[in-house]
């Protein structure tokens, strides 16, 4: 009963929950992110390249000011210069969205390595806010309530978009040309500009969320540091059914995931590390496996609209 | 209205040349829906019916094309200058270290043979609207099937060397055979898990690479021998071509045969021309009777095979080391990927492409000299791969435009 016992003592390890949060705010915002960008009919992939950015633009804009709140604009920033190659190549120049994304993460891999190797930066962190009362909450209190306190935004961000996509005319609109683009047209509604401005809001997210990686959890800019993590937030999306609700699950999922995947090689368990490197993608794998098939895409999914053909 | 690669024979152009024709009305959906899922491809550009062009059209995209691809050299040139880097030291290095200084110019042609087998692969599956983003990691698990047999199997070099690149082939197969199967029964995009998988891949690998009874060196004595594999035995190692001093792997032979051969299939047979009607429509596909599922899964699994069978270049030939490492496939994947993006789905110009490519890779091994640092030869590759896009799209638009006039805006 091994297996059990280290189960229960990573369950009970106040660690497990911080980097579990840490890394879940991390796809917390890439996954609802992409989510508004799926529900208006684009399967971005450029959201690595997104989080990229993001993580280099604050790490840029640490080194120029010292300003943590700057470092989070210009994150943003980041992300939404990715964005707006993504969605003015791919939702006005109607070049293919996979391909335009995939260029994007290998220009912006090699792009923010190579400057950042010519500028050298400094480690950057944010400073820890703890709110009282609830940071005293036994094993989760820190890890919820004790965080670098640009961690706090995502408590904001969920409703924020739930509200933008549910109840708002823009989030309808959004929502119309992600499931049928011709009947939208039609409706006076332009569709291409919708998708374009769902993908920047992908990416203002994303940067944030990048942002948020370097300054409240690495501390400092490396090469190629999102390693893979925005194709998982991708497959959050799949895995919450284009819900926002299941999209939040999952992201936290994988995020517990991962930090236990952290957990188990500090205390010490017997498990080579690189099996444990595999097993958020694994677990990405199996879960899309069960649900996508049971759940029903935005009909228009990765279909680009022009006017006239079909 | 640019074709993303359908050669003489084999595209569908009985769809097309009913276009003046009159249709009953279904005929246009049909029409429609093969522009549009065309255009869902990976081919680059929306493809669709093919458009004769005038000449002034014609003059137009071989303009737009210099044109792109200036603004992307220019870019780049800026980013060398904004570092302190000379443009013209950097260009001539490349060149140097590509072409122009001894024994270059076989060392650009051996790393060109697996990014030719990968895009090869690549290209097929694309044409049939297939969406592979996993080569990297089928390169990976593709060199391991073959440093594990190449290592064991007794027997005279030139048996186990033929082995090994069909048990990379397997490989290869195998690890997009998970992605092909998840799509085939449970309808899973496979952009998505032919990309999980090739994380995967980069864990198991390492993995195995520790293990002494899986891929690990067996070697006890060796310094340094941690996340290793073994050393590939010279006479299982792929022979060389000496032409005019310039060593040349017999990879390269390898992979320019597969290009011929898939050109041919596209071209002249009928699987290749029901590829390229799945890829255009699946409701005509469907029509004709094609069964799109089983194909696709075909493809995957074809295109998986020849990433592995690239991966066993990589390792048993010259252009790459000669045992496995950990990143072993060193971004080839990925790079045969773009090749096949940037020939935009024709097997022949995939050639020139992958040599364009496996230039800047070579070359960049000759920039340390300019102070200039080698992850700059991933930008241009990106630059070049984002302006290469441009062009279809801004002639797509052009075509679009008078489409709609000639009809009244209605289209």
């Amino acid at each position: 009963m091994d297996l059990i016992n280290a189960l229960g003592v990573l369950l009970s390890s106040e660690a497990l929950y911080i980097s579990a949060f840490q890394l879940g705010v991390l796809f917390v915002f890439a996954g609802a992110g992409e989510w508004v960008a799926e529900r208006a009919g684009t399967l971005n992939i450029s959201v690595e390249g997104m989080l990229l950015a993001g993580a280099f633009g604050a790490v840029l804009g640490y080194h120029l000011t010292g300003a943590i709140a700057v470092a989070l604009i210009t994150g943003c920033v980041g992300g939404f210069l990715v964005a707006l190659v993504q969605a003015e190549m791919s939702h006005r120049l109607t070049a293919n969205q996979f391909v335009v994304g995939l260029a994007l993460n290998v220009l912006v891999l090699g792009l923010t390595a190579f400057l950042a190797s010519e500028i050298g930066f400094g480690p950057a962190r944010a400073g820890v806010v703890r709110i009282p009362l609830l940071v005293d909450i036994p094993l989760v209190g820190v890890a919820l309530f004790g965080r670098p306190w640009p961690a706090y935004a995502v408590y904001l961000l969920v409703p924020f978009l739930w509200w933008l996509v549910f109840r708002t005319r823009w989030g309808l609109e959004v929502r119309s040309v992600g499931e049928n683009p011709q009947s939208a047209d039609v409706s006076g509604i332009p569709v291409n500009a919708r998708r374009r401005q769902a993908i920047l809001l992908t990416g203002l997210a994303c940067g944030y969320g990048g942002a948020f990686f370097v300054l409240g959890q690495v501390g400092v800019f490396q090469f190629g540091m999102i390693n893979g993590r925005g194709f998982i937030a991708i497959a959050a999306v799949i895995f919450g059914g284009w819900t926002l609700r299941g999209t939040v699950i999952g992201a936290v999922l994988f995020g517990v995931v991962e930090a236990m995947t952290i957990a188990t090689s500090v205390k010490g368990y017997r498990v080579d590390p690189f099996i444990l490197d595999a097993a958020p993608y694994v677990v990405a794998l199996t879960v899309v496996m069960v649900f996508a098939a049971r759940v029903r895409q935005p009909r228009a999914l990765a279909q680009p609209f022009v006017r006239g053909l079909t | 209205m640019t074709t993303t690669g359908t050669e003489p024979g084999s595209d569908p152009d009985a769809v097309d040349d009913r276009r003046s024709d009159d249709r009953p009305p279904d005929d246009d959906a049909v029409l429609a829906a093969a522009q549009v899922s065309a255009a869902t491809s990976l081919g680059g550009a929306p493809a669709g019916v093919k458009v004769r062009r005038s000449v002034d059209d014609r003059l137009v995209e071989v303009g737009l094309y210099v044109g792109s691809i200036l603004l992307a050299l220019l870019l780049s040139a800026g980013l060398v200058m904004a570092v302190g880097g000379s443009p013209t030291a950097v260009f001539s290095a490349l060149l140097d270290g590509s072409v122009r200084s001894p024994g270059a110019w076989g060392l650009t042609i051996t790393t060109m043979a697996p990014l030719l087998l990968v895009a090869g692969g690549t290209i097929v599956a694309t044409r049939a609207g297939l969406v592979n983003i996993g080569q990297e990691g089928q390169v990976l698990v593709g060199a391991a099937f073959a440093a594990y047999l190449a290592v064991r199997l007794p027997g005279p070099g030139p048996v186990v060397l033929v082995a090994a690149l069909v048990f990379a082939a397997v490989g290869g197969a195998v690890w997009a055979g998970i992605a092909a199967g998840m799509r085939a029964w449970r309808s899973v995009p496979e952009v998505l898990t032919t990309l999980l998988l090739t994380f995967v891949a980069f864990g198991l690998i390492t993995y195995g690479l520790r293990q002494r009874w899986l891929i690990g060196d067996r070697d006890t004595s060796r310094q340094g021998r941690v996340n290793t594999g073994e050393q590939i035995p010279f006479d299982t190692r792929l022979p060389d071509l000496r032409i005019f001093g310039n060593a040349i792997d017999s990879g390269a032979i390898i992979a320019l045969g597969v290009a011929a051969l898939l050109a041919w299939m596209m071209a002249r047979t009928f699987l290749g021309a029901r590829i390229d009607v799945v890829g255009l429509n699946r409701r005509a596909a469907q029509r004709f009777g094609i069964s799109e599922k089983p194909l696709s899964a075909m493809l995957l699994i074809g295109s998986g095979a020849l990433a592995g069978v690239g991966g066993s270049v990589l390792l048993l030939g010259a252009a790459s080391g000669d045992r496995m490492t950990i990143g072993f496939s060193g971004n080839f994947g990925w790079e045969g990927l773009l090749v096949a993006l940037l020939a935009r789905n024709r097997v022949l110009l995939a050639i020139p492409m992958a040599f364009v490519f496996a230039a800047l890779r070579t070359g960049s091994s000759f920039l340390a000299a300019t102070g200039v640092d080698r992850k700059m030869t991933d930008v241009v590759q990106a630059l070049l791969v984002l302006a290469l896009l441009l062009p279809p799209a801004l002639m797509f638009i052009r075509d679009r435009r008078r489409a709609m006039a000639a009809t009244g805006g209605g289209g």
